[in-house]
């Protein structure tokens, strides 16, 4: 009871403090707009709230975050000129624990104490999903990235007629990756078999759906799809799949899986004596890291690229191009490049682009309007949402790589196809996996 | 003859379970203690059997040497540093610490060794099998493992059965007063109860690490099938806990023959069932 009694009295407390200091600020703002601006010029920090997984499952995807930051500080210097006044920028990072409740609590958070004028999140729908919903909500303009556009969009209940009024994201989509995969496979002469195997959580339930996902894209582009079906992520045991997949004599293999759980996959699959021609798998393959776990067994693996230190783009930002942005990263921490450190940086450039263009920075409908207006060429190329397949949806180009043995670190991943993106140069053919 | 290979199969993960769950059905029997932090620790040993095979350049197996007396150590001082504190009449506090320490090894780990996901390099063994016919195709390593959790399981059988500290563990298990009296330190026992759990979870920890993928938010995962293990054949029974972790991985292969998805699902029912009709487990003493 007494403890009842002093959490409320000091809920209270805060209430009251909070309302205080919004009155004030509602007073300022209509007494002494004048004031107020004079009072930015003198170095009013500029807020951007910036949610991303650093623990739990999909933590490897903010791998480099510290370095994006540092980068991205030393390249805006002071800060960015909004008027006509330089004002510092503050970029509050959170961590959403890779958990989607943890992610809308934190965005809520910043939105509600902190009062953030925009939002930025990245890497998985559990994480980007919650957050851009908080931001839908608060009115809060939220830009986006590292997630496929479909669940992003459908998997929040987007009507592609209206679209959303304050969230916006930029990278590929299902689509994309579909013709990048095909193109792969029609590269090397197999009987047109694909064996498909989907972990059982969002992105896996959703890509292997039968009406929407990838299994009728594939019949389109002419191969024949034995469906392995849904396996819970983290299962120690893929025998009685492999078996079916050895059965049906599929010479290529795809899927969805979790990093852990291919490696596991794949070793069973040496065991059971199973051996595709291609192994073109989403999502598992993409960080040097993983191939690591599996071994030499990774040479020959494919996968979908999505940024590479040869792709041909120069932030807009530093100046720095894809190449250059690698090797200050690898200088700095002595690892290898990894795919989202592109992406990570990209969101925070498209920010400063957006806010610098902003007329009034006080006001969501004016940095929303400077967001639809982005035309930009950032260091994953171009952003730009007018002509997006829905208007919040900016595309990045999307690119075929193949994992082989490396020069200076143990993996690279080779682009091996460019049909979608004849920009981006492939460094060789693709080859089939040598048994 | 594929299901014969599926039941192999099942086989030898149940003898991975097993490993996971020995740990666990020890100190339950010993001393009431239920170890959240279990699927941490086999987690942790994994990450400093990682850094011994890196550092040393040694094999995974070989590296068990290090490892085990390592964790065995931890083990002991853990127990008489700081769970020996919190047993008492009541089963919470206990609980509750290990609680605290899972989280505290996962975000250690976390931080030490970032998010990536690590594997054992075991070479060749890791895709070599022994071939019977069309369809039946036993890995080598699998078969290992499984060897070596039953060598484990003798060899704590042998110790409980017919060694002098083995017999401390009993006395303390059946009554910790009188075992006092009789001259045991009750301490120290538990001591060597939570040291020989973490050894064998080292060992589980290590072999796990070969097969599949770990990171530092792995552990939980791992317990809750050695929980299941222990469960299914009845606690504190050692030969019991094995056949629990093979009735595991058998359900959870024929599950996954059937249909991928019901893997995990068939496993965590036949738990439900041997819960609700035979609550001691099918190996256990009836209470």
């Amino acid at each position: 009871m007494g403890i009842g009694t002093k959490s409320a009295f000091s809920k209270s407390l805060s209430r009251r403090k909070v309302l205080t200091q919004a009155a004030g600020v509602g007073a300022g703002l209509l007494m002494a707009p004048s004031l107020i601006r004079s009072a930015s010029a003198a170095g009013d920090p500029i807020r951007i709230g910036f949610v991303t997984p650093q623990t739990g499952a999909m933590a490897t995807f903010s791998t480099g975050l510290d370095f994006v930051l540092e980068s991205f500080r030393q390249a805006i210097g002071e800060g960015i000129k909004v008027g006509d006044a330089v004002r510092p920028v503050e970029i509050l990072v959170r961590d959403s624990q890779s958990s989607s409740s943890r992610s809308a609590e934190v965005a809520a958070e910043l939105i509600t104490n902190d009062n953030v004028v925009l939002m930025l999140a990245s890497s998985s729908s559990d994480t980007v999903g919650p957050v851009a919903d908080q931001c839908e909500l608060n009115g809060v303009p939220c830009i986006s990235t590292d997630v496929p556009w479909e669940p992003y969009f459908f998997g929040r209940g987007g009507n592609p007629e209206t679209g959303f009024d304050y969230t916006y994201h930029f990278f590929w989509g299902v689509d994309q990756i579909i013709q990048t995969f095909t193109s792969l496979w029609s590269k090397i002469e197999t009987n047109k078999v694909v064996g498909a195997l989907w972990s059982n959580d969002t992105d896996g339930v959703a890509i292997s759906n039968p009406e929407h996902g990838f299994p009728p894209r594939f019949k389109a582009a002419g191969y024949e799809l034995f469906d392995a079906g849904l396996f819970t992520p983290g299962a120690a045991d893929y025998t009685a799949q492999i078996a079916k997949l050895k059965e049906a004599k599929c010479e290529i293999l795809t899927g969805v899986f979790n990093p852990g759980d291919f490696a596991t996959f794949w070793s069973q699959a040496g065991q059971q004596g199973y051996h595709p021609k291609i192994a073109t798998i989403a999502k598992a393959l993409l960080f040097p890291a993983s191939i690591e776990a599996v071994g030499e067994r990774g040479y020959g693996l494919s996968t979908e690229v999505w940024w590479s230190p040869n792709h041909p783009f120069k932030s807009g930002l530093s100046g720095q191009s894809a190449r250059d942005f690698c090797a200050a990263y690898t200088d700095k921490t002595k690892r290898q490049w990894v795919q989202p450190l592109g992406f990570k940086y990209a969101l925070l450039e498209v920010a400063v682009d957006v806010l610098k263009r902003t007329k009034d920075i006080n006001d969501p409908k004016s940095i929303v309007e400077a967001i639809t207006a982005t035309d930009y060429q950032s260091i994953v190329g171009s952003v730009r949402w007018q002509g997006g397949p829905v208007k919040n949806v900016s595309l990045t180009p999307l690119v075929g790589g193949q994992w082989s043995k490396g020069n200076g670190f143990p993996y690279d991943l080779d682009i091996v196809d460019n049909a979608a993106y004849p920009g981006i140069a492939t460094k060789r053919p693709f080859a089939p996996i040598a048994w | 003859m594929v299901w014969l290979n599926t039941v192999i199969q099942g086989t030898m993960l149940g003898g991975l379970y097993a490993m996971f769950a020995i740990g666990l059905s020890l100190i339950f029997g010993v001393m009431k203690l239920v170890n959240i932090a279990h699927g941490d620790l086999i987690v942790l040993s994994a990450y400093l059997a990682l850094v011994i095979t890196q550092t040393m350049g040694v094999d995974p197996f070989v590296s068990l040497l290090i490892v085990v007396p390592i964790i065995a150590t931890v083990g002991y001082l853990l127990q008489r540093g700081l769970f020996n504190r919190t047993l008492g009449d009541d089963l919470l506090p206990p609980i509750l610490v290990s609680f605290g320490l899972s989280i505290i090894i996962q975000n250690g780990v976390l931080v030490a060794f970032s998010g990536d996901d690590r594997r054992l390099q075991a070479g060749p063994l890791e895709v070599a099998s022994l071939r019977i016919g069309d369809t039946v195709a036993i890995g080598l390593l699998p078969l290992l493992q499984f060897v070596i959790a039953v060598a484990v399981i003798v060899v704590l059988h042998l110790l409980i059965r017919r060694t002098k500290t083995g017999r401390g563990l009993r006395a303390v298990s059946d009554d910790q007063a009188m075992a006092q009296v009789m001259g045991f330190n009750n301490r120290h026992m538990y001591g060597v109860a939570m040291a020989l759990s973490l050894g064998i979870t080292a060992v589980a920890g290590v072999l796990i690490a070969i097969r599949g993928n770990f990171d530092p938010s792995a552990g939980p995962a791992r317990l809750i099938y050695g929980f299941e293990a222990v469960i299914i054949g009845g606690v504190g029974n050692i030969w019991g806990t094995l056949l629990g972790g093979i009735v595991l991985g058998v359900v959870q292969a024929i599950g996954g023959a059937i249909d991928p998805r019901f893997q995990i699902l068939a496993g965590h029912l036949v738990f439900l069932l041997v819960l609700a009709l035979r609550p001691s487990g099918l190996f256990g003493v009836k209470a």
